[in-house]
């Protein structure tokens, strides 16, 4: 409870300050202020302009649903929003699997652990440009590293084109984005795992569990809350990727690889139809708010 | 017997999957590495071993520093990075603290819509913000990224940072006040320095992201002058449909270092500050 009396020395002002509702706004104005001009009014503006046709440097004039009705239509969005879906989903159960074990190899007891865990976590923290344009050139299908390993080793000749065909591309981008993400579960798996009380273990161990019982019936449900929510963060980050595709496919080869946001962007950018573009941009909420409802009504089964 | 046994399940349980996860995650640096150290004579070599190198070379990397503006990048980088993040920090806390500390009506409100911008993408806000930054005159500035990044971080900035305000308790506030402190003095003495490797956490991880920012600075950086690395480096090592492999990698090594070599000091934050809402929550 807060006590009734305020010291007599304030002000008139001094005391409003201590109540708590003004305290409160009066820290709240400046940040609120500018997050409703550079995030709200951007965001209204942005929904405003997906019904309206809008060309460059013309005049917008209201369509309606115009736009919505238009990318119905349109191969291309439809096959936006299934690679946006696909890309989130394989991905995010590679990083989820992928994560889970690094996180349990890494629970163990060895030397120079601090080393090793600096050492995995720099795919996530190195700027994604950068690293992607380092997997260009792993990739490429002539004198990249992979290609070269694989004809070295006889293995094939010559090897695969990487970012050439729909379904290489689509499976690259796939990998990049894993190989980006995974640290990212594996270093938040362990610090859940290092939160579980030992005497459960051995508690289990007592009742006769083995290591997979003990996996399977203390460390999983221990972890799931932890796995959840790195699992819906890590689902809203890969949605909105951007910059892996621009750099690594462009949306090519023939429109095969455009992720929901490479493609807003190519129709804003690329064809100047900034009201198609936003249309996109929006259709990502709902795509989104379904994949994540999908992800809770999944953990609530179990 | 045992020990043998012990033995196997070390290595098939520990060292080699670790040394896999290792590889993994650090073999294309050590491609960066390799192809910026070599001539393009050697480069280009179908038979030489990729990632073996017989004649190291700095050629690269003196052609990337003199020939491009890539120390300017570097800068630009930094100092947008520094701006960003101490904005994000300071708007950030300011949003966080009441939320996380103070009772008042519309507070829950409030922290609903500052979760529920992370689903707003980015993708819709760019053509308005474009828009904005346009007739603000700021195009082609580095005030254009420094004034737009804090509104991807600010949110997150503020949701790390209630976390850790939650944690003291309002004991303390309150004992302080009744011996006189005002709230202010109660916050800025008491509450905060105790926060503070909640502040490095942010801040660590707010520097990271604005130096991966991409498309804010695609659309308002075209001169070279004021790019930041990413940009710098896709938009002009990258010419037409060429590739100059060596200086790209070279590029990419020295523009991942400046971000690893603080990290690296700063590795236990940025784990606190990665895993304190996944744990806590």
């Amino acid at each position: 409870m807060a006590p009734a009396h305020r010291p007599y020395r304030l002000g008139r002002l001094g005391a409003l300050m201590e109540r708590e509702s003004v305290f409160s706004w009066l820290m709240l104005t400046p940040p609120v202020l500018f997050l409703l001009a550079f995030l709200g009014y951007p965001f209204f503006y942005g929904v405003y302009l997906s019904f309206y046709r809008r060309e460059v440097a013309s005049v917008a004039s209201f369509v309606g649903l115009g736009n919505f009705v238009t990318l119905s239509n349109d191969p291309i969005f439809w096959q936006a929003v299934r690679n946006t879906i696909i890309f989130t989903g394989v991905a995010t159960v590679l990083k989820a699997s992928g994560g889970l074990a690094m996180a349990l190899v890494m629970n163990q007891n060895f030397r120079m652990k601090a080393v090793t865990r600096a050492m995995l976590l720099l795919p996530f923290i190195v700027p994604t440009v950068l690293s992607t344009v380092a997997w260009q050139w792993i990739l490429d299908p002539g004198m990249g590293l992979f290609n070269r390993l694989l004809v070295v080793s006889g293995l094939a000749n010559p090897g695969p084109s990487w970012l050439g065909t729909p379904t290489m591309a689509m499976i690259s981008i796939i990998m990049v984005n894993t190989w980006r993400g995974l640290p990212f579960f594996g270093i938040s798996i362990l610090a859940g795992l290092q939160t579980i009380p030992v005497d459960l273990h051995e508690s289990a161990t007592i009742d006769g569990a083995g290591t997979w019982g003990r996996f399977r019936y203390v460390t999983l449900p221990s972890l799931l809350p932890v796995i959840f929510i790195v699992t819906v963060f890590s689902i809203v980050i890969t949605f909105f990727d951007f910059q892996l595709v621009y750099v690594l496919t462009g949306g090519g080869p023939a429109n095969s690889t455009h992720l929901m946001a490479t493609y807003a962007y190519s129709l804003s950018m690329g064809a100047g139809q900034l009201g198609l573009g936003s249309a996109v941009a929006l259709s990502m909420v709902p795509v989104l708010g379904l994949l994540l409802v999908g992800l809770t009504l999944y953990v609530r089964k179990d | 017997m045992v020990g043998e046994l012990t033995w196997r399940k070390r290595i098939l349980g520990l060292w080699l999957p670790l040394v896999a996860f290792v590889v993994v995650a650090l073999f294309p640096f050590t491609w960066m590495a390799a192809t910026s150290l070599k001539t393009n004579a050697e480069l280009y070599d179908p038979k030489a071993m990729p990632l073996a190198i017989k004649h190291p070379s700095l050629v690269h990397y003196i052609d990337l520093l003199t020939e491009t503006n890539f120390l300017i990048w570097v800068a630009n980088t930094m100092l947008v990075a520094v701006i960003a993040t101490g904005i994000s920090l300071l708007l950030g806390s300011m949003l966080a603290y009441p939320l996380a500390r103070m009772r008042f009506r519309g507070g829950a409100l409030l922290a609903i819509a500052v979760a529920v911008t992370y689903l707003i993408p980015q993708t819709l806000l760019f053509v308005p913000m474009s828009d904005l930054i346009g007739r603000m005159r700021l195009g082609n500035t580095l005030t254009a990224v420094m004034l737009t990044y804090p509104t991807l971080l600010v949110p997150f900035i503020a949701w790390l940072l209630m976390g850790y305000f939650k944690t003291v308790p309002k004991e303390l506030e309150e004992q302080a006040m009744i011996d006189g402190a005002s709230r202010w003095r109660a916050m800025t003495r008491i509450i905060l320095p105790l926060c503070a490797p909640g502040f490095l956490s942010a801040g660590i991880f707010a520097f990271t992201l604005s130096q991966n920012e991409f498309l804010y600075a695609l659309l308002f950086l075209s001169k070279s002058s004021v790019r930041t690395v990413p940009i710098g480096v896709v938009g002009e090592l990258i010419r037409g449909d060429a590739f100059y492999w060596g200086q790209l990698m070279a590029g990419a090594l020295l523009g991942s270092i400046p971000v690893a070599l603080i990290y690296s000091f700063f590795v236990k934050y940025y784990v606190a500050g990665l895993t304190a809402g996944a744990v806590k929550g």
